[in-house]
């Protein structure tokens, strides 16, 4: 588990250079660069609708970039065949914005799919296993639930279960906040941080909601819907602090541009 | 009682006219339409200005709101000043907060019909995109299916046979509803024609080789289409929206062995089956006829049956059978997983997949009596 000593931070774990994601002739942003470092919450941010998720889907493999390329160390990602793609997935988990649970399966059954399909584990382990993911995101006993059985909050922490059930190097989230009460969104950032300090796994995040991004983000780009690309990035406070532009301050102080400067620091 | 609704109208100068507004203005209350101020514009084309006097409001709601913005709009486009008095302050507020935000001419222009030759080379271009899809689908059933020869394919047991359970046991009450039927309707027709020879003892030649060969298979693919073939594209469709299926993708599992593979060998191996019972059923349905109209006795009928019946006959039913179920499979999967992502696309999804299997299954029996007749089965 010490991956942090093999591999210490600041070594680049993503890059992305010149990426461009369009559907059809529709640009939705272009000419994105930005590197994601071993173990850092790295925050996507932007408005509604200017393509942090489509972002994420390039990130995982489920679109193909019109033009550029995306590294993940030093392969560069959609250039090699699919299979050795998948397994470069294989140490990534993804917590979907619905939590997308096989709705067919029990959450004993989700979060051991990845195993059964991964590890020569015998069944019994793979049980222990299941349980102790389950019970890390406060869903102990809850295994032999079906998925529409749990509230949104609850599912969503199971889809956290399932993304993390291989321990995986990188875990990227689709806005993981949306739809919680504030104090489960608290619990969910804590969880992300301390997935990051104890396992020293990356975490990529996708969100618009403030108090995450300020709480957990050490590194972070704006997706302009405008411009139609990054128009900031670095760590968030700093980020305030420091930038121009007008849409970021906006954004990261909820359109109170006015007392940006003080509020900084 | 609420105060009836009313515009006043008065001349504050010579080019100002003021309109006053009075009464209660809510849904549902009869109430002026703001024509009338046109009205007296265009009636005196002196008027440069307008004012709104809103005392004697007493009630109002969204009506009210979409009334001024009328003549707000109508005054900017004639070039005449329009001027608000006494209006409750959230009236102004809501008006305020109406015109904050400019319109997206954007997303406005994409409804713009278009040309007649656009749609059709729309359509050709869309046609073509969608055979190279349906063909690519093919070819990945075929590898994933020779994967699965080979010991290789991941999919979980437990489902297949649940879906085995799906597709076979439970489809039993309505493939006997309809063979019964199917074999009552052939007799009867059959009949009136031989009675005319005094053949009836034929009948159960006709109803035996009829159900074998066509209607046994033809009746079990369709009501396979319409049953499994919309409930795969239904769960497939939803899966998609739920994102399931991108979970899936992304851990590196394949639909194609996950989802698809189960649904194509639970209806390969139930469909011939379930052609089997709805022939036998389908005879049964004739012998009905055959013995309670015709004055045959059973024994006769099913002696007759079985010197009219030869293993090609049954055989060749069981192999369109399984064609179908292959078909049906097919197409309720290809269009589960080419589904969009609202409700509307899982039941578009659900349709297309239902209205695909029929004309495969219809096509391809064609193909079949065609070929059974140059090759003389």
């Amino acid at each position: 588990m010490n991956r942090q000593d093999e591999k210490t931070s600041n070594t680049p774990h993503i890059i992305v250079s010149d990426l461009t994601m369009a559907y059809g002739d529709f640009v939705i942003q272009r000419d994105l660069n930005f590197t994601i470092n071993r173990n850092d919450v790295f925050i996507v941010m932007g408005g509604s609708g200017c393509g942090k998720t489509t972002l994420l889907r390039h990130l995982i493999g489920l679109k193909r970039p019109v033009k550029g390329k995306v590294f993940y160390e030093d392969i560069s990602f959609w250039e090699v065949d699919s299979g050795e793609r998948s397994r470069i997935m294989r140490k990534s988990g993804i917590l979907y914005q619905g939590g997308a649970l096989w709705s067919s399966m029990t959450l004993a059954e989700n979060v051991a799919l990845p195993l059964d399909e991964y590890t020569d584990l015998s069944r019994g382990d793979i049980k222990e296993i299941v349980s102790l993911k389950l019970a890390m995101v406060g869903l102990a006993g809850y295994e032999e639930f079906y998925p529409a059985e749990l509230s949104g909050g609850m599912q969503k922490r199971a889809g956290l279960a399932r993304a993390m059930a291989l321990d995986p190097e990188i875990l990227f989230f689709d806005e993981p906040s949306a739809g919680l009460d504030p104090i489960s969104a608290k619990r969910l950032d804590d969880l992300i941080l301390e997935l990051r300090d104890s396992l020293g796994t990356t975490v990529v995040v996708v969100t618009h909601e403030l108090p995450s991004i300020f709480a957990i983000g050490n590194n972070s780009i704006f997706l302009d819907t405008e411009t139609r690309t990054i128009i900031g990035q670095g760590e968030p406070h700093m980020l305030l602090a420091q930038t121009d532009a007008l849409r970021v301050k906006e954004f990261l102080t909820r359109g109170e541009t006015a007392s940006a400067g003080s509020r900084a620091g | 009682m609420q105060a009836q609704s009313k515009i006043d109208f008065s001349h504050f100068s010579a080019d100002t006219l003021q309109v006053v507004i009075s009464g209660t203005w809510k849904i549902g209350g009869k109430l002026p339409a703001p024509g009338e101020v046109f009205r007296r514009l265009t009636s005196d084309p002196r008027i440069k200005n307008i004012i709104i006097n809103g005392s004697g409001l007493q009630g109002w709601d969204t009506t009210f709101l979409t009334f001024i913005s009328t003549i707000n709009k109508e005054c900017q486009s004639r070039n005449i000043g329009l001027e608000m008095r006494e209006l409750p302050r959230g009236v102004e507020r809501l008006l305020h907060l109406a015109s904050a935000a400019s319109e997206q001419t954007e997303a406005r222009q994409q409804r713009v019909r278009k040309p007649f030759l656009y749609m059709v080379g729309d359509s050709a271009v869309h046609f073509g995109t969608s055979t190279v899809e349906m063909l690519s689908f093919i070819g990945g059933v075929a590898l994933t299916f020779l994967k699965f020869l080979q010991g290789k394919a991941s999919f979980r047991r437990i489902d297949l046979l649940l879906l085995i359970e799906e597709c076979g046991a439970q489809s039993l009450p309505i493939i006997t509803l309809i063979s019964v039927l199917v074999g009552l309707i052939l007799a009867f027709v059959g009949a009136v024609q031989l009675k005319l020879f005094g053949a009836q003892i034929y009948v159960a030649n006709l109803v035996a080789i009829a159900m074998a060969r066509e209607m046994g298979a033809l009746m079990t693919g369709i009501i396979m289409a319409g049953r499994t073939g919309a409930a795969f594209a239904a769960q497939l469709g939803t899966m998609q929206v739920n994102e399931e299926i991108d979970a899936l993708t992304t851990l590196g599992i394949s639909p194609m062995e996950f989802l698809v593979l189960p649904r194509l060998l639970a209806l390969v191996l139930m469909v011939p089956l379930l052609c089997l019972y709805a022939d036998f059923l389908g005879i049964l349905g004739g012998a009905i006829v055959g013995v309670g109209m015709l004055d045959i006795t059973l024994v006769q009928y099913l002696a007759q049956t079985q010197e009219s019946l030869d293993l090609t006959n049954i055989s060749l039913g069981i192999f369109k059978g399984t064609i179908f179920a292959i078909i049906v499979a097919m197409s309720g999967c290809m269009r589960g997983l080419q589904s969009g992502r609202s409700a509307s696309a899982v039941g578009e999804a659900a349709t297309s997949a239902v209205v695909t299997a029929i004309v495969g299954i219809i096509v391809t029996d064609g193909i079949v009596a065609v070929l059974c007749d140059v090759l003389q089965i």
